[in-house]
């Protein structure tokens, strides 16, 4: 299997603080990877370096072999690597359809003169954008709302919508900023079908998670950062049962005195 | 009501009669005894009014905008399709009744509808405040003024020549401030178009400084060269048309919606695909575009440029016409410059007192109809859903 996303001795500190150190991790294509940790462990900063918001002071991004470093997040995104965000980011007065449209943005061309003079590849390019972001609509479930203003969505629509709109920019790879974040028990299970159906189009899918059941449901391999160092990696059984991490997660047993 | 009384014997007991007094004094001079009697008594009712909370209930005007929308979206697509040959023709069929005087004033909020228009696509579709756009106005104006009376270019070879000038101003000014966001920008902005008017006021050798340009030639169809202001307003009446067209076509674009998404989340635009230093860019040069084509319009229809025109207030009444009209609407900026440019003549009786007025009616605006008198679509139709349930 093809090596989709490898991130090699990653470093990232701001000032005094080392967010992420000598970070090494490889996602192979079809995979569904998770990364946890405690709060701060430093997976979202894996995230920000990795998608280009952040220059790692040290280490490289691979992406499908080609390294990422120093590449702006507009242009990674257009290689097919989209992420969404762990604190819902929509473009909250523009309406459903139209978030997931402007997700097409990256896979369309049209530009200022024709679109204003209309001509027929313009009008046909936007007819295809919609339909696109349509049938996306209606593989997250959100159908019913394409006219509701993104801010308006109850909270588990958002984090739908976000991945319909990252879907649209036609990503290999997928990162997903704790998606479950604030969903009630039904919603999860929901979005873990959707995860599912993500994957079997061939998307590869790189998550951050805090909700156990999730990450152990669907994962392939887990990988557990804290301080921003590696402490494990496996499959889900194997991170379950994995001394460090329970440590890291509820703190050391006292020692018997 | 018992906690209002209270906060009203409390706060506003002595705040109403005392910002009624003011007003009474501040319009004694102007309008008399009795005008000012009138001032105060309708202070005090409008703020005792407020203090009961009898104005609360404030859907009361969008509620009839709104409406009349509605109503208008529920026509037949016949109609809907016609509408605006329909409006265009009335207009065309004014200019042969209305005095010149009504004329020359509707001229002048073309101009404005043009200059809004352009600054919409800057400050409303990709929310980056520029306060300083006179200085594409001003760019427009002189290269028309220099270019005819140095070089005798005529005003339709200077029309695209004037916008591409300012375009690439828009440029000059985007490529230092693509990082800077919010305030910084407007404060860069606004250092430009001092910049600018300044320059103009100093450049002796080639803009005659602050006497400015005499003796532009008007603009001319087939050797018929305008003399009346029925010939300008149907000029003006051609260009706001053409902009409204085309620019409506590009608000629904994927340019449009890409402006729209960086005003939104700058850093969710960028993580989407969107490449938002080029669109910042291209929102500043297709803005001065506009603002520069107003500018060889005005210097063709003045006959006259000097530095005057383009100082700062100019800015901010443009500004004004935008956020009036509804942030990132066409027709909302259109509308914004329309009522903004005519409602100084209206107000002319109160004369000194029209900025005062002005400005009264900039906030009551602003606590009625925030988002503008025609917002933008998706906002529109959201709040018609939230009302049908």
């Amino acid at each position: 299997m093809a090596e989709a996303l490898a991130l090699k001795g990653l470093s990232m500190r701001f000032q005094g603080l080392q967010a992420l150190e000598n970070f090494g991790l490889l996602v192979s294509e079809g995979e569904i990877v998770s990364l946890i940790g405690p709060n701060g462990a430093g997976k979202t900063t894996v995230f920000n370096c990795a998608t280009g918001h952040y220059t790692p002071t040290g280490g490289d991004v691979l992406f499908f072999g080609r390294r990422l470093n120093g590449m702006p997040p507009h242009t990674i995104t257009r290689l097919g690597l989209v992420r969404t965000f762990q604190n819902i980011r929509l473009f909250g007065s523009m309406s459903a359809l139209e978030n997931v449209m402007a997700g097409r943005h990256c896979r369309s061309r049209a530009g200022v003169f024709s679109s204003m003079l209309a001509l027929p590849s313009a009008v046909s390019e936007e007819r295809a954008i919609r339909e696109k972001a349509r049938s996306l609509l209606e593989f997250v479930g959100l159908s019913e709302r394409e006219r509701a203003k993104a801010m308006d969505l109850p909270y588990g629509g958002q984090r739908r919508l976000e991945i319909a709109r990252a879907l649209a920019a036609e990503p290999r790879v997928l990162c997903l900023d704790e998606p479950a974040a604030g969903m009630n028990p039904s919603e999860t299970g929901g979005l873990m079908e959707l995860i599912s159906k993500v994957r079997s189009l061939g998307i590869t899918v790189f998550l951050i998670e805090h909700h156990m059941r999730l990450v152990m449901g669907i994962s392939d391999r887990v990988v557990v950062l804290d301080h921003g160092v590696k402490i494990a990696e496996g499959k889900p059984q194997e991170i379950q049962h994995d001394r460090k991490v329970i440590e890291a997660y509820l703190g050391q047993e006292a020692p018997v005195a | 009501m018992a906690r209002r009384l209270a906060a009203f014997s409390k706060n506003g007991r002595f705040a109403a009669p005392a910002s009624a007094l003011f007003f009474g004094l501040l319009a004694l001079p102007f309008m008399g005894l009795l005008g000012a009697f009138v001032v105060s008594a309708t202070v005090l009712l409008f703020r005792w009014a407020a203090l009961y909370g009898l104005l609360e209930r404030r859907p009361r005007m969008p509620d009839f905008l709104a409406r009349a929308r509605g109503h208008v979206s529920k026509l037949p697509p016949a109609v809907k399709g016609t509408a605006p040959m329909a409006l265009l023709s009335i207009l065309v069929a004014l200019a042969f009744v209305l005095d010149p005087y009504t004329l020359d004033v509707a001229t002048t909020a073309g101009i404005y509808a043009l200059l809004a228009l352009g600054l919409n696509i800057v400050v409303g579709m990709a929310g980056l405040l520029v306060l300083g756009f006179a200085a594409f106005y001003g760019v427009g104006a002189y290269t028309y003024a220099i270019l005819n009376t140095h070089y005798g270019l005529g005003f339709w070879t200077c029309l695209p020549i004037g916008g591409a000038l300012a375009a690439l101003f828009g440029l000059l000014l985007g490529l230092p401030t693509l990082r800077l966001r919010g305030d910084y920008l407007a404060i860069v902005t606004l250092g430009f178009g001092e910049i600018t008017r300044i320059t103009l006021n100093n450049w002796d050798s080639v803009t005659n400084g602050p006497n400015g340009i005499l003796g532009v030639a008007p603009p001319s169809v087939f050797g018929f060269s305008f003399d009346h202001p029925r010939h300008y307003f149907l000029l003006a009446l051609a260009l706001v048309s053409l902009s409204v067209f085309l620019l409506k076509r590009l608000d629904k674009s994927r340019v449009g919606r890409a402006w729209v998404a960086m005003r939104e989340d700058e850093t969710a635009a960028e993580a989407m695909g969107i490449p938002t230093l080029r669109l910042k860019l291209l929102a500043f040069s297709m803005a001065a575009f506009w603002g520069g084509v107003a500018g060889v319009f005005f210097a063709g229809k003045q006959l006259f440029v000097s530095p005057e025109s383009f100082n700062f207030l100019e800015s901010v009444m443009v500004l004004c016409m935008v956020v009036l009209g509804g942030m990132g609407s066409v027709p909302g900026a259109v509308l914004g410059a329309v009522l903004l440019s005519f409602l100084p003549e209206v107000l002319r009786g109160v004369d000194q007192y029209r900025l005062l007025a002005f400005g009264l009616a900039m906030v009551l605006m602003m606590r009625y109809r925030p988002s503008g008198i025609w917002p933008e679509a998706h906002r529109a139709l959201e709040a018609k859903e939230a009302r049908n349930g």
